[in-house]
């Protein structure tokens, strides 16, 4: 995990669901190619292709509500999605991304203010999303969690720990 | 007097009694005794080690971390119970081979809380086997792992990789969470039920209306409310985005638990302290409200039943662990007797467990429903987790499950909404969404 991210934005509203993200016929798969393929398919009109050439999600209230499914995460980074910045996160979603090894940012002033197709860049370690000559600042992690993201999820960190 | 009830000595729970400490809710109570702390607090992160850990279908994900990682040893397997019942029994061979994954970890293991296809929806086996004790943590790779709390315990959902984690280590970190306290008042009208009650608190509070927090129900309506209907609200509640939910145990629960405890000492409800400082209280009298229809495609999307009648349906399905108890199928067939469902409409019955269906077939529930018209499926989580009863494009489904999110029962052009199952009876029977109190008068 880069402690800088940026790219350009994909724009969702509120209450995106975990099997939005990824329907429970998939849930047969855990590697991030195979979900990704279906992510968002529920929504239609294109989905998953058209979100292929985004780097970042950005959301309203409570992203990844419903489901604990941890392949809501992982199917989102076999999008190649980098982060996902909301304006709240649903609590099985936000330990299911850390676990997964994908950043997420609360940001309710950055949803309000970004547009879909604007480019940001997320700064992890300073706590700061830039974003049209604007900064938005967020609480910095805890140690132990960046410890998680950085070695690209829980099952990377927990072999660590099994190491003598 | 605060009980520590851990099997193993953990750091901190050394003896059995831990400090008395004024002001706690049961969320912070609980999680300081698996933390091995005399008292915590909103927003402090703790170390805790959970009593039980629940893995369903999703089992051999768990166990495929495992093996990648390279572990090896449980860090206690009694403290697994695993149970098959998404997609049972397998219908396919990639579902086959998993549930082999699982079956033979299990076996290998020594995990002897295991449960397979036969046995129905992990929640409600857990608590009929009296695996689920008031004051336990729980976490498990479900959502509804918050349906716990109907007998006192903190249930709370993780993810697979995070179950492998507390497997091999034992514990895992969790936010204390806030705690907000309902204040139930009154009694349920005819034709109205916990469903509707928790329909009507989620359109009001919305989906994230209780992210991250604790809930606690009280009142003078909750002495009447039957375990069946608290474990109806505890695991709606997870529609409001809570972490915990919890009816303080009261005679209703012992003796719901009697004879079903392996060891019966072990029976130390934890309520919460008289002192504490709520965050929200929120009062009900539920003696005013009416049957209500979460309509698609989010479950905060409740309407009146009144406002909703007429709206045509093809398929009805009673299951899930949110309403398929004994209970709910009584109140189902009781609308149904000597009635049969509309031609229009094809009517789906998932017992929610092994034990429901066997009492359901022992007093004439099951013989009444299927003489309706409807069709008995296994137990298990059946249609609400997507096995059977796929819904076509265009095609409306009346379901009591706990979400009627875009797709989830089949096409991404389908409907689902979601009821009482009494609500979902009288709809049955009159092939469009209608109101129940005509038939419970």
């Amino acid at each position: 995990m880069e402690s800088s991210i940026e790219g350009r934005v994909y724009k969702f509203g509120d209450n995106i669901n975990s099997d939005i993200i990824i329907p429970g016929r998939y849930l047969i798969y855990i590697d991030r190619e195979r979900l990704g393929q279906h992510a968002f398919e529920m929504l239609g009109e294109g989905f998953p292709d058209k979100l292929r050439g985004f780097d970042i999600l950005v959301a309203g209230r409570n992203f990844g509500c419903g489901s604990a499914r941890e392949q809501a995460a992982t199917a989102i980074q076999g999008l190649g999605i980098k982060a996902v910045v909301a304006a709240s996160f649903a609590r099985t979603f936000y330990r299911n991304a850390i676990n997964d090894g994908l950043p997420i940012v609360e940001s309710p002033e950055l949803y309000a203010a970004v547009q879909e197709g604007d480019e940001i860049r997320i700064d992890l370690e300073a706590g700061k999303i830039h974003h049209a000559g604007k900064e938005y600042s967020f609480p910095k992690m805890p140690e132990s969690v960046r410890k998680i993201l950085e070695l690209g999820g829980l099952a990377n960190y927990l072999k660590t720990q099994l190491q003598p | 007097m605060l009980l520590c009830s851990g099997r193993v000595r953990e750091p901190g729970c050394h003896g059995v009694v831990l400090e008395a400490h004024l002001g706690m809710t049961i969320a912070e109570k609980i999680l300081s005794a698996k933390s091995g702390k005399t008292s915590v607090s909103p927003g402090e992160i703790v170390e805790a080690f959970p009593d039980l850990v629940m893995s369903h279908t999703a089992t051999w994900r768990s166990a495929s971390v495992m093996q990648r990682i390279g572990a090896t040893k449980l860090y206690d397997p009694n403290r697994l119970a695993i149970v098959l019942d998404h997609i049972s029994p397998a219908k396919t061979e990639k579902y086959a081979a998993d549930q082999q994954t699982s079956r033979n970890f299990a076996r290998n293991n020594g995990v002897t809380k295991f449960y397979d296809v036969d046995a129905g929806i992990a929640h409600l086996v857990l608590m009929e086997a009296g695996h689920v004790l008031p004051g336990d943590l729980i976490v498990g790779t479900d959502s509804h792992c918050t349906i716990y709390g109907s007998l006192g315990a903190l249930g709370t959902g993780i993810g697979y990789t995070e179950v492998t984690s507390v497997w091999i280590t034992g514990k895992l970190w969790l936010k204390v969470p806030e705690s907000i306290r309902f204040i139930l008042e009154g009694r349920f009208p005819a034709g109205v039920y916990s469903k509707d009650l928790m329909l009507h608190l989620i359109g009001k509070l919305g989906a994230d209306g209780c992210n991250y927090k604790s809930v606690e129900f009280y009142g003078g309506a909750v002495p009447d409310l039957s375990i069946s209907e608290r474990m109806t609200m505890t695991n709606l509640a997870m529609e409001m985005g809570v972490k915990c939910a919890f009816f303080p145990p009261d005679e209703k629960t012992a003796e719901y638990l009697k004879g079903r405890l392996e060891d019966p000492s072990r029976y130390r409800p934890v309520l919460a302290d008289a002192d504490v400082n709520y965050e929200q209280d929120i009062r009900v009298d539920i003696s005013q409200l009416e049957p209500m229809v979460a309509c698609p495609h989010e479950v905060e999307n409740t309407k009146p039943v009144g406002e909703v009648t007429g709206t045509h349906i093809d398929q009805v399905f009673l299951g899930s662990c949110a309403n398929a108890k004994y209970e709910d199928l009584v109140v189902a067939a009781g609308i149904l007797k000597g009635r049969h469902i509309h031609p229009g409409v094809r009517m789906i019955v998932t017992p929610g467990s092994k034990k429901i269906m066997l009492e359901a077939m022992n007093s004439g529930v099951l013989q009444t429903l299927m003489e309706s018209g409807a069709l008995v499926t296994n137990p298990g989580c059946g249609a609400c987790a997507g096995d059977g009863g796929t819904l076509a494009d265009g095609e409306v489904c009346l379901s009591t499950a706990n979400r009627n999110f875009i797709g989830r029962m089949g096409s991404n052009k389908s409907q689902i909404y979601l009821s009482s199952p009494a609500t979902l009876a009288a709809s049955a029977i009159e092939g469009v969404i209608a109101d129940p109190r005509e038939y419970v008068k």
